[in-house]
């Protein structure tokens, strides 16, 4: 853990004092520490688990005539995630203290194997978050593929129902799990202490955590497949969720895993926004994508632990026999559904605002604008982030809760797009009188906003109680939120990664391939998901494997368009492999001509991101402004000192008002 | 600003080892050993669907299809032995199957004979209780004709229903305690307890996939019964695959 | 709009002290532009959505409910639309008239004024805000007015029709299908739902197992289904015509296949219907549990153990939970004035 230890003189290095591509390799690879022995310990740890489980429990009547052992099932996967920590290293530092000696520092590396360990580098993590939120995505859309395909015909089954429910429920948690950390694991983690001026995260092991945690995550929730699958889908409702086989442990342990990373990952970014800005970064100074990954973590710091609670209840009536969610040994299935919204509806935020972050970033630079309105966009995501506390009774307007809190609660959630409204006239107004540079992060930003517009609409249908009476739980709620997350996220990301590529690889992505990928996906995300609002409207409830014979064309050409939106990301694929691995581009340093902090930094970024603590200036933003002050001094004398102090010590890095 | 001429593409070959066509092997074989392992994972979980018993092979048109099915407490083969389940016996071969896909022919009367080797209970929902939709709205059960059974003083075991044909016929339940009880399947009609229920019921014209299930939450040791088994196809859930 | 392609730009002048004096000439002739262009289109959007699409939009006009579904999505798709319109069309403006390959395209000014501009901030929250605020008071109204909008009202509905003839239908669901009670057809239970025109029903609905949702898609009616918990919402039935239910909540594998069809007959039709259909199942309705609010099915033992039940209790448990003793008066005085008059099933 040399961040730690690096003694001042140290301190800028670029990495460069250590041996030509790195030496960790002190033992044989297969007694190293990574994600191999990761894998062959998760492995054991489930193996060890299940035979506890079945020693201990196989004698309860209940889990005896079901054929199923919950209790080994759940031992066995919170044992597989603690092997796949323990052998990935996560555990080393915590166990050695516990130990009463001191850690072994692992030096760090530039050759490419830190991918595969524990580093506590933030850029390294952030690259391993970008892989894995892809694998992610990727295996979510797989899952997606073979839904639509069952949809193609309304009564004859490519698959079974029951595979089916399992597939819907796969999809659903996979990409849920995706894409709340979507944007905040890979970008979040690799660029904000870049963007305000700091040598590291505030925590790095906790960083590091998270991101094992979450990986962790992905295996666990695998497994529900070949353990039969959940059929609840990804709002794991809970009578339901009593009743089902052994599926559903893996939802319960993979949401409280992932969910453990995402408080871990919330926390960590919210101190280092808040601790770690370089002096001179004031709140009126740090970028826009800064504010939305603030807003973002507060809300993954505060919701998620709801989340995580309400798993392990459900963990807890499956096992040993509570009754927190069963009604009729006095709990209420109405415990589950707060519970899961009250973290559910913040989770949604958790997948816009960043995506909102994101673009504010881009839409200057491709204009050649200041951001319109900045204090706006952050009220924005304040505001949304607040709010998104008050509106979770919104998913339950036909439950049967108590009548009078719908109107309320339809005040609320209609009071949302008014901080969402914000975001909107930020980008409005960047735009005007601009001049728009037709680059294919700017494609994607300003798709986000075509597509973030519909979905924000029609989410003012769906909180109208009486429209919802028509469209709640149908197709139109699911092409609602697709168009905000998908539309609107996972677009942002897309142009995030194209932007700011050549800052995290020194690669610049092929353009030609980057505008076929964006035409292809722009075109069929929406001849995919906007014929889903007339379904919906025409009667088809979610997550169902038959539907009315009338509803089949629009199903069809909703299934078609999916397969071409599909192979878009292939095309995404080719291009990242191609320009990073096959044929790279070396990339200039600052290829878009942006002001921000991130783009006045090497290519590579060093080791420590800043040979001397940077004191910023000014915000990134002063666009087409002739005689506007640069926005940090990079090389600052005055600072010397104190910025050697302030990250060699590890200690918080006072805010720089002279 | 940026300019193009700064986008040069600049290959650092020496850095990395490999060629570029050693690369792009490199690349294509991880991508073929991902495509298969996700092939083989796909095709290893949609095999474990049941299999399908064919009536309408070597039937004659017009002539009726006589099905006879068991329902065990225990499935005893597969991947749940455990788990209550259907076995079919197959037209052609005779031999017990461990499926809930039939493959029916249109418009053509099916003479039906369930084997009941399980328990019973109260249904949670008398209406099960009723016989519905087949030939006279009426069933046998041991010979004796029955419209209606009281689960409460009659215990059933399981109930044949296929919503979308209106199709609901109440199976009695045996007693355990009784001799020669059948504990694991498949059982045999000969010689252990069992009950056996018939009826018949005319398939539609129009061809598709009807569900039939069972109606008293017979999935021991899931919450409220109705899990496991309940909700897993070729235990007590299946379809009635009507084709012309 | 290519007409308009050399005006603001005024080719040929790169300088950027060119455009500031375009800009000072006209500071607003891009926004008049947009405004144009934004009001033609959203008057006729509005116009061709009303006139053309509004009387189809789903979920039609067989009942109440649904009519004031209809009309309100209509409301709101008036409101949303002219609101989509003004974002695409400026963008839209924005991409055709500011790219930086436009020929002649002036370059953009930074500064104070490009960076903040409190009267278009201030206007923009007013507006939003107002909007807003107004579609929640419609919505709340149209809430309200209609008793419910056939929405779920839990176990204690605060707003209830007018109407003193209610007819009370009581929806079981359950893995996998509904079944439908009939207190004033002597607690009869069936498979379909008839229900009689011009009629106001009350739907309590319930669930013996896990959480569903009843829609009857026509009839604008979505009200979940809790185990244990009586969950009503009113509808006032309008028209005849055939309606389709579906379970709207995902309940486990058989969810897509949990459907099936009612009917809406005139009422002379619905007496005769239930007179013979209460008729023809009472072999089995004298079986029945009396008629709750709510079951607990596992008090009969029929937990999954397959046991007897020799605990002694009811089959079902009487319980009426959750509020029920207010509305159990409610009910009997609705009973009392519908045609038929209650009798429970008896054992």
């Amino acid at each position: 853990m040399t961040l730690d230890v690096a003694p001042p003189s140290q301190m800028g290095s670029t990495g460069d004092t250590l041996p030509p591509g790195g030496v960790v390799h002190r033992r044989p690879w297969w007694m190293g520490q990574h994600m191999g022995t990761g894998l062959l310990l998760g492995i054991g740890g489930y193996a060890l688990g299940h035979y506890l489980g079945n020693t201990i429990a196989g004698g309860y009547t209940h889990v005896g005539t079901a054929g199923e052992n919950d209790v080994a099932i759940v031992l066995a996967l919170l044992l597989g995630v603690v092997g796949w920590l323990a052998g990935v290293g996560a555990l080393n530092y915590p166990l050695a203290k516990l130990a009463g000696r001191e850690p072994v520092a692992q030096p760090d590396t530039q050759h490419w194997t830190r991918f595969f360990r524990f580093s506590v580098e933030h850029k390294t993590v952030g690259m391993q978050y970008l892989i894995a939120v892809l694998v992610f995505l990727f295996t979510g859309g797989l899952l997606a593929m073979s839904i639509r395909t069952e949809l193609l015909s309304p009564t004859s089954h490519i698959i079974g129902p029951g595979t089916y429910i399992s597939i819907v429920g796969e999809h659903g948690t996979v990409m849920m799990m995706m894409a709340s950390s979507l944007v905040v694991g890979p970008l979040g983690n690799w660029l904000i202490p870049i963007m305000i001026g700091s040598r590291r995260m505030a925590f790095p092991r906790v960083e590091a955590f998270s991101f094992w945690l979450f990986s962790a995550g992905y295996f666990v929730i695998l497994t529900a497949l070949p353990l039969g699958g959940f059929p609840t889908g990804w709002t794991g409702y809970a009578p339901l969720q009593t009743q089902a086989t052994v599926g559903m442990d893996s939802y319960l342990v993979g949401f409280s895993v992932i969910g453990l990373g995402m408080i871990l990952a919330g926390f960590n970014l919210l101190v280092t926004i808040i601790n770690y800005r370089a002096p001179g970064m004031t709140w009126s100074r740090i970028p826009v994508f800064a504010w939305s990954i603030l807003a973002t973590s507060a809300l993954l710091a505060l919701a998620t632990p709801t989340l995580a609670v309400a798993c392990m209840f459900g963990i807890l009536d499956r096992t040993v026999g509570t009754a927190f969610y069963v009604n009729a040994h006095g709990g209420s299935s109405y415990l589950w559904e707060n519970l899961f919204w009250f973290f559910g509806h913040p989770e949604v935020y958790i997948m816009a605002l960043p995506g909102f972050g994101i673009v504010g970033e881009m839409l200057p630079v491709f204009t050649r604008k200041p951001l319109f309105a900045y204090r706006v966009a952050a009220a924005g995501m304040i505001g949304v982030a607040l709010l998104s506390f008050f509106v979770w009774q919104h998913h339950l307007f036909q439950s049967g809760i108590n009548p009078d809190m719908r109107p309320l609660f339809m005040l609320t959630t209609e009071l949302i797009s008014i901080p969402t409204g914000f975001i909107f006239l930020v980008g409005l107004g960047t735009l005007y009188k601009a001049k728009i540079r037709f680059e294919v992060p700017m494609l994607f930003a300003l798709a986000m906003y075509f597509n973030f517009l519909i979905g924000g609409v029609t989410g003012v249908f769906v909180s109208d109680v009486p429209v919802d009476v028509t469209v709640h739980g149908s197709f139109f709620v699911l092409a609602h939120f697709h168009y905000t997350i998908m539309g609107g996220l996972v677009f942002a990301f897309f142009g995030g990664v194209y932007y700011w590529m050549p800052k995290l690889t020194g690669k610049m992505m092929n353009k030609t391939l980057g505008k076929v990928h964006f035409w292809m996906m722009f075109v069929f995300f929406n001849l995919t998901f906007f014929p889903m609002f007339l379904i919906g409207l025409l009667g088809q409830p979610r997550r169902v494997f038959e539907y009315a014979q009338g509803l089949q064309t629009l199903n069809d050409f909703s299934s078609v368009s999916a397969f071409c939106l599909g192979a878009s990301f292939l095309v995404f694929v080719v291009n990242f492999v191609w320009s990073i691995f096959i044929a790279p581009q070396e990339a200039p340093l600052n290829p878009w001509g942006s002001l921000g902090l991130e783009w006045q930094t090497a290519t590579p970024v060093p080791q420590h991101n800043f040979e001397r603590i940077p004191v910023v200036l000014t915000d990134p933003y002063h666009y087409s402004e002739p005689g506007a002050s640069p926005v940090a001094d990079l090389a600052p004398t005055s600072f010397a000192e104190f910025a050697a102090v302030g990250a060699g010590g590890g200690g918080p890095i006072a805010r720089g008002e002279p | 600003m940026v300019t193009r001429k700064q986008l040069q593409p600049v290959v650092r070959r020496e850095e990395r080892g490999l060629s570029r066509s050693g690369r792009i092997a490199v690349v294509l074989g991880l991508f073929a050993v991902v495509v298969f392992l996700a092939v083989f994972a796909a095709m290893a979980f949609v095999a474990t669907e049941p299999p399908t018993v064919s009536f309408i092979k070597g039937h004659k048109a017009g002539s009726a299809v006589h099905l006879v099915a068991q329902t065990d407490g225990a499935g005893g083969t597969g991947i749940h032995p455990t788990w209550v389940s259907y076995q079919v016996k197959t037209p052609q071969s005779g031999k017990w199957v461990h499926t809930t896909l039939w493959q029916l022919p249109t418009n053509t009367r099916i003479d039906v004979t369930i084997y009941q080797f399980d328990s019973g209970g109260p249904l949670r929902n008398q209406q099960w209780g009723r016989v519905t939709g087949t030939t006279g709205n009426a069933a046998t059960l041991t010979g004796t004709t029955f419209t209606v059974l009281n689960s409460y003083k009659r215990p059933v075991g399981h109930t044949f229903s296929v919503a979308a044909l209106g199709i609901n016929v109440p199976l009695a339940g045996v007693k355990t305690t009784e001799k020669g009880f059948c504990q694991s399947g498949p059982c045999n009609p000969g010689t252990q307890l069992h009950h056996t229920v018939t009826f018949s019921f005319k398939t539609p014209k129009t061809p598709g996939n009807y569900r039939f299930q069972c109606f008293i939450p017979c999935g021991a040791g899931h919450y409220a019964g109705n899990g496991g088994p309940m909700q897993t196809l070729g235990f007590m859930g299946g379809f009635l695959e009507v084709q012309a | 709009m290519s007409e308009h392609a050399g005006t603001s730009g005024r080719p040929g002048a790169g300088a950027s002290t060119s455009s500031v004096a375009a800009g000072t000439a006209r500071p607003l002739q891009d926004i008049w532009r947009i405004v144009g262009i934004w009001v033609a289109l959203s008057i006729v959007g509005d116009l061709v959505f009303w006139f053309v699409a509004g009387p189809h939009v789903p979920p039609g006009d067989m009942t109440s409910s649904a009519s004031g579904a209809q009309f309100d999505f209509n409301v709101l798709f008036m409101v949303a639309l002219p609101v989509i319109l003004a974002v695409w069309t400026y963008m839209g403006y924005a991409v055709i008239m500011w790219r930086a390959s436009r020929p002649g395209a002036p370059e953009p000014i930074g500064g104070p004024r490009a960076r903040s501009n409190l009267k278009v901030q201030l206007w923009w929250i007013v507006v939003t805000t107002v909007v807003v605020l107004s579609m929640f008071v419609f919505g709340t109204v149209e809430l309200i007015v209609p008793a419910g909008a056939g929405g779920a009202e839990g176990p204690n509905p605060i707003w209830t029709p007018a109407s003193k003839n209610v007819l009370p239908i009581q929806v079981i669901a359950q893995q996998w299908q509904f079944t439908y009670r009939y207190p004033t057809f002597g607690g009869m239970e069936t498979s379909t739902l008839i229900v009689p025109d011009n009629t106001t029903i009350a739907f309590h609905v319930t669930s013996l197992d896990v959480i569903h949702s009843f829609w009857a898609y026509q009839l604008g009616v979505k009200i979940d289904a809790n185990p244990g918990i009586d969950d009503v919402g009113y509808t006032t039935t309008n028209q005849l015509g055939k309606f389709t239910v579906r379970c709207n909540e995902l309940c486990g594998i058989w969810h897509g296949a949990m459907y099936d069809y009612g009917k809406v007959v005139s009422k002379a039709q619905f007496q005769k219907w239930g007179t013979s259909t209460a008729r023809a199942t009472a072999a089995n309705t004298k079986y029945l549990p009396p008629f709750a609010w709510t079951y607990s099915p596992t008090a009969n033992g029929a937990t999954g153990v397959t046991a007897a039940n020799t605990s002694g209790q009811a089959p079902f448990s009487k319980i009426q939970t959750y509020g029920a003793t207010t509305k159990a008066k409610k009910v009997v005085k609705n009973v009392q004035t519908s045609t038929t008059t209650i009798t429970t099933g008896s054992t």
